[in-house]
């Protein structure tokens, strides 16, 4: 069984209001931070998974994030993966 | 005789469970029980509500989780033998992630956590869940939460308002949901997913019986 550490990024399409990432962009204004054009806010999720092979663990992977991490109506997802 | 009965289904987290029972039982003489997230058997109730709160701390996304007990799994031949199911907030939430409903519930436009009462239009009849054989006509029910920002792609929205499952809209959008979307319902009519409360508009002495309509139709056939 091979090991790998997984990063799973979900972010909200593009397409969905992020007012969380709008909140945040006009707090990072404020701090005096300029140039900023837009601001998104995503999630990174970090999983230690084990399987045979990478191909075997991808399918995991892809079903997880297509299942459960992200919520494809409203959100994107893409993921690294790295053999430990 | 056996008595109708509507389950209630109870999350970790779900905080509406007790006032759904109150007010199916206190102001309509619905029997109901209590049906624990993990119970897969659903043979001993005539219909089922999802309540609102906050299933599982709203980890990862509101009702991302929940849709993977046991019970939600056994909704589905439920929801096909065509008994009725009414998802109220975080029930709306459960239905869509789950899908049972199109679409999905988004943080408020405003960020704030909403608690008013709104004036909502009743758009469908769909399903006999609301009191509107004349015509158009409005009601008002308490809302109260944070992430019910109706969103769908074009698509779904187009399928939604041709097949009249759009069934309340708010006159003044307090969230910013896509084309003022409340509430909806499946192609079938037995499936309701609303963000408002209707088992907090259920007595007078709360504000209002505007909410008392809908629990009751969930003893239609």
């Amino acid at each position: 069984m091979d090991q790998f550490a997984v990063k799973v990024f979900v972010r909200l399409r593009p397409s969905v209001l992020d007012p969380a990432g709008e909140a945040t962009k006009s707090a990072s204004i404020k701090l005096g931070a300029e140039g900023i054009k837009s601001l998104r806010i995503g999630k990174m999720i970090e999983v230690k998974i084990e399987g045979n092979g990478e191909n075997e663990v991808r399918e995991k992977i892809d079903l997880l994030c297509d299942r459960l991490f992200a919520n494809t109506v409203i959100e994107d997802y893409e993921y690294s993966l790295e053999k430990l | 005789m056996d008595y109708f009965t509507v389950g209630v289904v109870v999350f970790p987290g779900s905080n509406c469970d007790r006032d759904v029972s109150w007010a199916l039982e206190g102001c309509l003489d619905i029997r109901t029980k209590y049906l624990w997230h993990e119970s897969s058997d659903l043979s001993d109730v005539d219909a089922i509500v999802l309540p609102g709160g906050f299933s599982y701390g709203d980890y990862l996304r509101c009702g991302a989780i929940a849709r993977f007990s046991p019970l939600i799994n056994a909704l589905d031949e439920f929801v096909k033998s065509g008994k009725r199911v009414l998802g109220i907030c975080n029930g709306f939430q459960i239905l869509t992630e789950s899908g049972f409903l199109p679409g999905a519930l988004v943080a408020n436009k405003n960020l704030n956590f909403i608690c008013d009462d709104v004036e909502l239009d009743i758009v469908s009849s769909k399903g006999g869940w609301f009191n509107n054989v004349d015509e158009k006509q409005t009601i008002k029910l308490p809302i109260a939460h944070g992430e019910g920002r109706y969103h769908c792609n074009s698509d779904t929205l187009k399928k939604l308002v041709d097949n009249e499952l759009i069934a309340l809209r708010y006159k003044n959008n307090p969230n910013g949901s896509s084309f003022d979307i409340a509430g909806i319902t499946n192609e079938k009519g037995n499936v309701l997913g609303l963000m408002p409360h209707p088992e907090r508009a259920c007595d007078e002495t709360i504000g209002g019986t505007d909410g008392l309509f809908t629990l009751k139709s969930l003893i239609l056939k």
